[in-house]
């Protein structure tokens, strides 16, 4: 039933569960690596929906229209051809996903119904009430419960990726991954001349966000230590709405805006709706980066928040409830548990939270990074967003680049096998040659299993080191430093002299660092230790972000320095790639894909149409 | 109510498990208060400063959680009597002591982490899917669904497998190996699914031997239980009866 080389896949989100039904769909063994069962995953999180140019209303969208505002959206830092080819597919996933049984919500006729959020002038949303996410991973994952039952899915759930090994002492192929049972804290090498990663993104760096408490970012953090480039670290994404919390900022969906909330604040006795005034093109549904600025100017700049706090409305008492319960269930229930009030008749008081990384591993438009045979996809890559994400792409470019990576996976491991069983000569000079760097479908040889056996034991000692950590610092306080240093300077307003001061801050938690005492010694299901690994992964990250931040003299999209207001192309339409050195990050550019679309300037005041020069 | 909110500290009693085989005991915590504090935000706190009340310094308590938004079912544990999600239960609405425990139908991993393996497990058994060709992209939609439907369907893929139906059914136990609400959930929705019809038949066969729908004692606390308030009653009497007429008219398909 099962034949031909394994392929590991890290991460059971959309990103990696796709990527897995992919792999096992053309008959490959699949061992799939998460933190906890796959159903759990931060998926399952997105509220909105999944944009589509599904044009089911015949408004005139089309598969063009997502990709140029997806492009103009993202401030013209995405590379175009990936982009458009994920807008291409977008119809043909939600049909799929449709299959696959996910309810979404319909128009009267029984078709796929859709809304607007952010960016966009055309309902293009597909959307399961107000848990999309929830109804997409479910989906997915019962496709790889099916594979499993089939015996094509191994799962390894609540097992933690800790490092990729390497042929250190051949020709450093890619060997295989060292992961962690959680439970037993047994570290294991997993041979496999390829894998998928779909770890998500590193959101705990910024303390109290919209993300899961598993969004630690320490497998992308591992992967770039050891040679993985990093792309455009500095592009954070601060969602406008949320609710804050002492474990988290909870979310409150782009779809309420979508639906018809129209933001506002007090100002000298009258209700304020500045995103209408400031933007009359699009209101209430301009992109996040530009929604959380206004947001930031009314209560920072202008002390206009409400009561003198820092927040402003977001109201819905307007619409019809019956509506509101239809098409935003699950979101209100939310916001009345943790505020005691009802949105339905009380206005939101909401305020902006760290949400997503635009930035992650550098991939190809295979979904490979620069190691051969180490894949990634879903918030762990750069690829789609560029300088900021419109709201609905993030779920698609998941599973799109999920489903994309899972099949360059297959296809780069028949390569290789081809190479393999055409010995020495016949198989053709530059293919040998590059798998002969690449990696073989059977990696296990004497020298690889030394080479595996070696990458364990280097795990295990750093797993006993901080084991053995006793010093008087608590890494769960160390993180709150963290995150409220990155929190404070590094996301939505950026200037030089603070981006410095954090480098600096930055260099003095990691002195800290070395002081913390580990507040668990036991040796079965020990959180302690793999927080405290995870943390420093963290503060290395937070380098390369921050310095990111610091070289970028410009603002475009999230990305904004009030000492340089405009987007400056001439100097940084560049992608950053940061490498990684003991010593620091060290940062270097790359030219951005432009075949499709000349950059153009961004504004949401005007229709996007009008300044339209594809 | 007033007293709590003017009190500095909250004071959490927590059922604690070092290992799957030794013994319980109990540890006594007060944690810091803070407005629309959940039980998470209170087990972060402890994690912060792991000091029970005695004064002595221990290890943090251990827990499951991902979403803290009640979408992804990890935190399901047993809050003052109840199973329910631990990021949704709000510190202002609890009685104190908080008492906190592992859900009793699941082995313990430790402290108040338990091992659900067994839900998706089921999973599989009932094939919880619709049997898809390909992800290829068919060009074509899948079929028409009335808004009517898409709402009891929605109802049911909203099940999270937290396992607070399994914790309150007095047929989930060691000796009966009942399948439990939530699966059979899956059961009704996948079998009313256009694309998961196909595969009904096994569906139902799969319900029908021991630990199946046969073994649901009626007591509906499973409804009462579900943080999502899937309609679990009338799934079961809808499975029971479509059970109770393949058993009997199954002769005409051999």
């Amino acid at each position: 039933m099962t034949r031909g080389p394994r392929l590991a896949v890290i991460g059971g989100g959309l990103a990696g569960s796709m990527a897995a039904v992919e792999a096992a769909q053309a008959g490959l063994t699949v061992d799939l690596f998460a933190l906890g069962p796959a159903k759990r995953s931060h998926s399952a999180a997105a509220q909105g929906g999944i944009n589509a140019a599904l044009n089911t209303h015949d408004l005139g969208d089309s598969t063009g229209e997502h990709f140029d505002d997806t492009i103009y959206g993202g401030d013209f830092l995405a590379n175009q051809t990936p982009v458009k080819n994920m807008c291409d597919a977008a119809p043909g996933i939600i049909h799929l996903f449709d299959r696959m049984g996910v309810p979404f919500n319909r128009t009267p006729e029984g078709v796929i119904d859709l809304r607007l959020l952010g960016g966009t002038k055309f309902p293009r949303v597909a959307f399961s009430g107000a848990t999309t996410g929830q109804q997409l991973l479910y989906a997915a994952d019962e496709q790889v419960r099916r594979h499993e039952a089939a015996g094509r899915v191994h799962r390894y759930e609540g097992w933690e990726f800790l490092s990729a090994a390497f042929d250190e002492t051949g020709d450093g192929r890619f060997l295989g991954i060292v992961a962690q049972d959680l439970k037993t804290m047994e570290i294991r090498a997993f041979p496999c001349a390829a894998a998928v990663f779909g770890t998500g993104g590193p959101g705990l760096i910024f303390g109290q966000t919209t993300n899961s408490a598993s969004n630690n970012g320490y497998a992308s953090y591992a992967l770039w230590r050891q040679g993985v480039k990093y792309g455009n670290p500095e592009f954070i994404q601060v969602h406008p709405t949320a609710i804050p919390g002492a474990d988290k900022n909870r979310l409150i969906s782009e779809s309420v805006r979508g639906e018809g909330g129209r933001v506002w604040t007090w100002k000298d006795g009258q209700k304020w709706y500045f995103l209408e005034e400031w933007y009359p093109a699009y209101g209430n549904l301009v992109p996040r980066d530009i929604a959380t600025r206004a947001i930031f100017k009314v209560c920072v700049d202008m002390g206009l928040g409400v009561d003198g706090e820092q927040c402003v409305y977001l109201d819905m008492t307007h619409m019809d409830p019956a509506e509101v319960a239809r098409r935003l269930e699950g979101i209100l229930d939310i916001y009345q548990l943790f505020t005691g009030q009802d949105p339905r008749r009380v206005p939101m008081r909401i305020f902006p939270a760290v949400h997503y990384s635009m930035g992650g591993l550098w991939v190809d438009y295979e979904q490979m990074t620069n190691i051969p045979g180490i894949f990634a996809a879903g918030e762990l890559d750069y690829q789609y967003h560029g300088a900021n994400r419109l709201g609905g792409n993030g779920m698609l470019s998941a599973i799109y680049g999920g489903m994309v990576a899972g099949r360059a996976a297959v296809r780069y491991l028949e390569g290789l096998s081809k190479v393999t069983a055409g010995g020495g000569g016949g198989a053709g000079g530059g293919g040998a040659d590059q798998a002969g760097r690449a990696g073989s479908p059977t990696p296990v040889d004497g020298e690889g299993a030394g080479a595996l056996a070696a990458a364990v034991r280097r795990e295990q000692e750093r797993d006993a080191a901080i084991a053995r950590m006793d010093g008087t610092e608590n890494a769960y306080l160390l993180r709150d430093e963290l995150g409220a240093l990155m929190n404070g300077n590094v996301t939505v307003v950026r200037y030089n002299d603070r981006l410095r001061t954090t480098l600096e801050k930055l260099g003095e938690l990691k002195e800290r660092y070395r002081h913390i005492g580990v507040t668990d010694s036991s040796g079965w299901s020990n959180q302690a230790v793999g927080y405290v690994r995870r943390l420093w992964g963290m503060l290395e990250l937070s380098q390369a972000i921050t310095l990111g931040a610091l070289q970028r003299d410009e603002s475009r999209g999230a990305h904004y320095k009030p000492e340089f207001p405009e987007r400056d192309d001439a100097n940084w339409l560049k992608t950053t790639i940061a490498t990684y050195t003991p010593d620091g990050p060290k940062l270097s550019y790359e030219p951005v894909d432009l075949r499709f679309i000349r950059p153009r300037v961004r504004k949401y005041d005007v229709d996007k149409g009008a300044s339209r020069n594809v | 109510m007033s007293e709590k909110t003017a009190a500095a500290t909250v004071l959490f009693r927590i059922k604690r498990q070092d290992t799957p085989a030794a013994a319980p005991y109990w540890d006594e915590f007060r944690v810091p208060s803070r407005p629309f504090m959940n039980v998470v935000a209170a087990l972060m706190e402890i994690q912060k400063n792991p000091v029970n009340t005695a004064g002595r310094r221990v290890a943090p308590v251990v827990w499951d959680c991902n979403c803290l938004e009640e979408v992804c079912g990890a935190c399901a544990m047993i809050v003052n009597g109840r199973a329910r999600q631990a990021c949704s239960a709000l510190v202002r609405d609890l009685a104190e002591p908080i008492v906190l425990e592992a859900l009793s139908k699941f082995p313990v991993v430790r402290d108040l982490m338990v091992d659900r393996a067994v839900m998706f497990e089921n999973l599989k058994k009932v094939k919880a899917w619709t049997a898809v060709d390909t992800t290829s992209d068919t060009a074509e939609a899948g079929p028409r669904v009335p808004p009517r439907v898409q709402a009891l369907n929605y109802q049911l893929a909203r099940c999270m497998t937290c396992g607070c139906c399994m914790e309150a059914c007095p047929q989930v136990n060691r000796r009966s190996g009942f399948i439990g609400p939530a699966v059979l959930a899956q059961v009704k929705l996948f079998n009313s699914h256009p694309l998961g019809q196909p595969l009904a038949p096994e569906r139902l066969e799969a319900i029908m031997g021991p630990g199946g729908i046969a073994e649901c004692g009626k007591a509906q606390n499973c409804q009462k239980a579900c943080p999502k308030q899937l309609p679990l009653t009338q799934v079961l009497a809808d499975l029971g009866r479509q059970t109770s007429v393949r058993a009997l008219t199954g002769w005409l398909r051999r």
